[in-house]
């Protein structure tokens, strides 16, 4: 068991890393917010599996919450490469 | 009590003077200053007699007891003397004052009151047996001497000689209280009368020779010798009144009444001999061949009140010999200090007046330039007698009081040759020669001052005012004072047996027990015929014909360069040393750039930091309680490490915001690894928080500064940061490799429950234990989110009338 979670850590960091090749690399803009949002997914995997191997509950908040700012951050990266703008001005005033 | 007290009764008056002058304009105000000096040279005269005894007087007044400061009135000879002096040519130049200064046009409130400023300051100076309090009023002469020489300060050469008087006079002054200082130390006193009594075992002590120079820069500087005379010549913008007492009389004679105060303690030295009798003479021969140079009156009176310094100060570097000499009170060296007393008193009567007929002569004709003077002998017959009796005694002819103190002053400088110690015998014979010199120059300036001045035919239709003899009023004072030059050479064993003998008691009070002992007899003819006698005739003689051919040879001062002297040397220091250089060299470093000042500040603290661990051998390496290190945490490492290469050298700036957001999140992930849920929920936030507003800084960029660049290699940076990181890794390593007491949180652990009520340790630490902190947090963030609400809401233009 032990065993089994240590080989899906490693090779979830490994992914980590590859994305964090695309994050560095990546031709535009949008590959890099892609990168970053799996990057916030390979995070959260990683908490889970570390919650196991340490035996605690209390990390399960952080999954929660990462997995709220990473889609919060991937909708504004896409918002402002779209129109340029993340909070956009209310008109009527 | 009343004695001290005298010593503030010229400030107290100074107080009422603006009301004198503005409720009772139609009296002069000086007639009320008057009051002031008549009561205290009235009072100092009820001294005399028990003074003249050799007894002293003394009074305190405690003022910072705890520190030992005190205000002390001390009356000995010395004191006394210069007491008298300062009152009572107080007394006369406030009268002369009152003829040359205009009631209606000029601001006299302003003047009477730094002049009494000045006379108490003065008072001060020579009454103060503690030292600190001497500084005190030594600071308030400089203070009062300043305002008085910037009196017309519409004037810009007014303006320059005060700030060149008090640049110099203030930094001799601080010397001086370095000097104080340290001589406090040595002895554990501020009491000079003290001093003296140890004096014997502070001659060995290493600080000695270190405060002797400090208190010899203070007294030069003051008393405008050799190299600090400069500012009195540029001092002479100041009204004539204030040249006649500050600059003849009085304050100039503060240097040289703090080496004669001082002589006790340190003529034991043969640096302070050296110095003083050295610089006395170079200052005395300087100032008399400068002085043939001047076009003006009261320039040429300068210069001359520097050589007299000169003569003085070193008569009593040579008075400090005797405390050398087996049997000085016998020898021949006991005449120096006696004339250099002497000399003091003429000088001050001499030059008092003649700095006063310079002003008749300035007030009656409206110039001071002597090429345009000439002529007046008949239309100023007054103005001349004085002149001539204050130039003759200058020049040392008789039967003037100068004739006198110069002959003592010429037997005090040929003993010097004689003299076998401090290797006086090899270079003692240059003394008697240059001093010699300096006389036959002081001989012809004073025959150029008056004669140029009042004979001849001059030109005296086309001076600015139509020249007549001034009023009595104005004339009083001079002829006092040239009274009594001629007086004081009929008697002056009187004189000597009243004031000089007790002054020089106060000089040398190892030598002499009472001023009965002074067995000095001062003759105008001694009966025989003395190498001075044949030195006065080669001075007259020589004089004579120096003078008389004098329109020949004095085309050679311009001979001189103009470049080369030490006023140009003031000017270079002041205005291009410290005006330019240093603006240039805080230029140079103070660019306005905070790149430039953070690496300062880093790379100081990296190298100090890092120095410090090497110097004082703090760096140590142990890793016995350190975890093991993980696979996974390596590979989490180089995520970090591969973020924040990215950050630094990223070439586009939102691939930095981006790459420092990973590293925000691979920290986050750290604290998930090492336990700390709590960090790692506010650091996720914080990121992700701060990458936004990163990006909206980025996105609000003007388009032209949003070009794609990478950060330029500069290898100082590169040096600095590098410095940094090092010094952040030792210091950690060092810390974690020694610790000496253990960690408190043992403590939080078993009581988190049992005290706090709560099972989360990080959040009852943050609300419970230490709940001060987070407050002050909150505090912070509260501002932080106030500052920021008015820094985008409030837009006030720079015209600043706009909300």
């Amino acid at each position: 068991m032990t065993t089994f979670i240590w080989v899906a850590i490693i090779i979830i960091v490994l992914s980590i890393v590859g994305l964090v090749y695309r994050l560095v690399k990546g031709p535009t803009p949008s590959d890099r917010v892609v990168a970053l949002d799996a990057i916030g997914v390979a995070l959260i995997c990683l908490v889970g599996l570390f919650s196991i191997i340490v035996d605690t509950s209390f990390f399960l908040d952080i999954i929660l919450l990462l997995a709220i700012l990473s889609f919060i951050g991937t909708i504004a990266f896409s918002k402002y490469i779209e129109k340029g703008d993340i909070i956009t001005r209310d008109n009527s005033r | 009590m009343f004695q001290v007290f005298c010593i503030f009764i010229p400030l107290l008056a100074a107080i009422f003077m603006p009301f004198f002058f503005k409720k009772i304009s139609s009296i002069h105000t000086g007639w009320f200053v008057l009051v002031v000096p008549v009561f205290l040279v009235i009072y100092y005269a009820t001294f005399v007699p028990a003074i003249s005894k050799g007894d002293t007087i003394i009074e305190q007044l405690e003022w910072i007891p705890s520190l030992g400061i005190s205000f002390v009135s001390y009356l000995d000879g010395l004191s006394l003397l210069f007491s008298l002096l300062i009152s009572g040519i107080g007394a006369l130049v406030v009268l002369y004052s009152i003829y040359y200064l205009d009631r209606t046009r000029e601001k006299l409130h302003n003047f009477y009151i730094y002049l009494l400023m000045f006379m108490c300051a003065m008072l001060g100076v020579v009454q103060s047996d503690n030292m600190m309090t001497l500084y005190l009023f030594w600071e308030l002469t400089s203070i009062s001497s300043f305002l008085l020489i910037g009196y017309w300060n519409n004037r810009d050469k007014s303006r320059f000689g005060a700030l060149k008087s008090t640049m110099i006079t203030v930094a001799g002054g601080m010397m001086m209280l370095g000097g104080f200082v340290l001589l406090s130390i040595m002895g554990d006193t501020f009491s000079i009368r003290e001093l003296i009594a140890q004096a014997p075992e502070l001659v060995t002590n290493d600080l000695f020779v270190v405060a002797l120079v400090l208190i010899l820069l203070g007294a030069f500087t003051k008393s405008a010798q050799f190299p600090f005379y400069i500012w009195l010549p540029d001092a002479m913008e100041a009204p004539t009144p204030v040249s006649a007492y500050l600059h003849s009389a009085t304050m100039v004679k503060a240097g040289i009444y703090l080496v004669a105060r001082f002589t006790p303690i340190f003529a034991q030295s043969e640096v302070w001999v050296w110095l003083v009798s050295a610089t006395g003479l170079l200052t005395l021969f300087w100032g008399s061949f400068f002085a043939l140079k001047q076009r003006d009156l009261k320039g040429i009176l300068a210069f001359s009140t520097v050589s007299q310094l000169g003569l003085i100060m070193s008569l009593l570097g040579v008075g400090a010999i005797a405390y050398h000499v087996e049997g000085a009170e016998s020898s021949i060296f006991k005449y120096a200090a006696f004339a250099a007393i002497f000399h003091l008193i003429n000088h001050a009567t001499f030059k008092g007046s003649l700095f006063m007929i310079a002003g008749i002569v300035d007030h009656e004709t409206g110039t001071r330039d002597i090429r345009k003077l000439g002529g007046l002998m008949s239309i100023m017959p007054v103005s001349f007698t004085v002149a001539i009796i204050g130039s003759f005694s200058m020049a040392g002819l008789p039967p003037f009081n100068g004739f006198l103190s110069k002959e003592m002053f010429l037997t005090a400088m040929i003993s010097i040759a004689q003299f076998d110690l401090f290797n006086f015998s090899t270079w003692g014979i240059l003394f008697p020669i240059i001093a010699w010199i300096a006389s036959v120059f002081t001989f012809i300036y004073s025959f150029y001052f008056v004669f140029k001045t009042f004979t001849g035919k001059g030109n005296i239709e086309e001076l600015p005012h139509k020249p007549h003899e001034a009023p009595v009023g104005m004339l009083i004072s001079p002829v006092i004072l040239a009274g009594l030059v001629v007086v004081l050479f009929f008697i002056p064993n009187i004189l000597a047996d009243t004031f000089i003998k007790p002054a020089v008691m106060a000089i040398q009070p190892f030598l002499y027990s009472s001023p009965e002992q002074i067995n000095i007899h001062v003759a105008a003819w001694h009966g025989e015929i003395t190498t001075e006698l044949y030195m006065t005739f080669g001075i007259i003689a020589l004089g004579l014909v120096l003078y008389l051919t004098l329109a020949k040879w004095q085309k050679m001062y311009n001979l001189f360069p103009s470049k080369l002297t030490l006023n140009n040397l003031y000017d270079f220091v002041i205005y291009e040393l410290f005006d330019k250089w240093v603006a240039r060299l805080s230029g140079q470093y103070m660019t306005g750039s905070i790149r430039r000042y953070l690496s300062y500040m880093l790379g100081s603290i990296a190298i100090i930091v890092i120095a410090t661990l090497f110097i004082q051998d703090a760096f140590r390496v142990s890793f016995e309680d350190a975890s093991p290190i993980r696979p996974h945490q390596i590979i989490v490492i180089l995520v970090l490490v591969v973020g924040t290469i990215t950050t630094v050298f990223a070439k586009s700036r939102i691939t930095s915001i981006v790459a420092l957001g990973l590293v925000g999140y691979t920290v986050s992930l750290f604290f998930v690894m090492f336990n700390a849920p709590d960090l790692a929920l506010t650091q996720l936030v914080i990121e992700t928080i701060s990458v936004a507003l990163f990006l909206l800084a980025f996105y609000h960029l003007p388009q032209y500064r949003k070009e794609e660049e990478r950060t330029r290699f500069r290898f100082s940076r590169a040096f600095v940061s590098i410095a940094v990181g090092v010094m952040v890794t030792l210091v950690a390593l060092s810390a974690h490799s020694q610790k000496f007491i253990g960690s408190i949180s043992e403590y939080y652990k078993e009581t988190v429950y049992s005290l706090a009520g709560g099972g989360n340790i990080v959040n009852v630490i943050l609300v419970d234990y230490r709940g001060f902190d987070t407050l002050f947090e909150v505090a912070v963030l509260a501002i932080a989110g106030i500052g920021i609400f008015a820094m985008i809401k409030l837009r006030l233009s720079t015209k600043g009338d706009k909300l």
